[in-house]
């Protein structure tokens, strides 16, 4: 079976400068914020925070401008597969979000063992998972679609 | 305030590498993955330790994983006004980060407020 995920080095060079100076300034300000919380409220609201979507906003409203910016290249409105690439991006998003909750379980277990073991053990767990969950939804649409076509599986290449 | 320089700077890093990250790679949907990658929580989890030692990180981790499960509300929710209430990007998450806040203090408050 051939891997569906791919890597492409061009999409950098979609992006402007600034759009990556927002997205620095927007992780740093998130980290600063989560870390006044953390002082005027405590470690258990502040910790609520680390999993704030600030970051979020960013990434799909980028997402959706570059869509637009290049169906617009090509003489196409656009707005519709933008809306839709964003989508694509925030379901996604709801995968890794189950990856967070296992990094956040698997850190809580083993901080107070290991400090490195804790960042390497979460780190792997969010990775795990949320791979994980991509290719299960991956494999649940699949198979639906199949069904639904009483055809050859396709393979949606989104 | 130079613990906040750090902050800013250690966190705006960590998160503009995840993003990278996430804009290199294909399909969308696996790009995704990485905007919920939990950037934020490796860089303020490290301070953290640093600071105020593994009981107090340990403590913050707990109440990410309710965050998380209010994440996932959230991003299902972004997904659905943008597919079928057809939004725009950026109104679409915003408008959500109330509900991601109401989701996350319920649950918290579910959870005896101690997560």
């Amino acid at each position: 079976m051939r891997l569906p995920i791919k890597v492409s080095l061009s999409s950098l060079q979609e992006g402007r400068w600034y759009e990556y100076l927002v997205r620095f300034g927007l992780g740093g300000a998130a980290t600063v914020f989560t870390g006044l919380i953390s002082s005027r409220y405590g470690a258990s609201i502040g910790g609520l925070f680390l999993a704030l979507p600030a970051i979020f906003c960013a990434s799909a409203t980028l997402i959706e401008k570059h869509e637009l910016r290049r169906k617009r290249k090509a003489g196409l409105e656009g707005r519709r597969r933008g809306r839709e690439a964003a989508a694509l991006d925030a379901a996604g998003a709801s995968l890794g979000a189950l990856g967070m909750l296992a990094f956040a379980a698997v850190f809580w277990l083993l901080v107070e063992r290991s400090v490195a073991g804790a960042f390497i053990g979460a780190s792997l767990a969010w990775l795990t998972v949320a791979v994980a969950a991509w290719f299960v939804r991956r494999q649940v649409r699949i198979i639906r679609l199949a069904q639904r076509d009483s055809g050859p599986a396709m393979s949606r290449g989104r | 305030m130079s613990e906040y320089v750090i902050r800013f700077l250690v966190g705006g890093a960590v998160v503009s590498a995840f993003s990278m990250l996430g804009d290199v790679l294909k399909p969308k949907s696996f790009a995704g993955l990485f905007g919920a990658a939990p950037s934020v929580a490796l860089a303020t989890l490290g301070i953290a330790i640093h600071q105020h030692g593994a009981v107090y990180a340990g403590a913050q981790s707990l109440s990410m994983m309710v965050g998380a499960n209010a994440l996932v509300v959230y991003s299902i929710l972004v997904c659905q006004l943008l597919m079928r209430a057809g939004m725009r990007a950026l109104p679409a998450t915003i408008v959500s980060i109330v509900v991601w806040l109401g989701a996350a203090f319920g649950l918290w408050a579910i959870a005896g407020g101690q997560a």
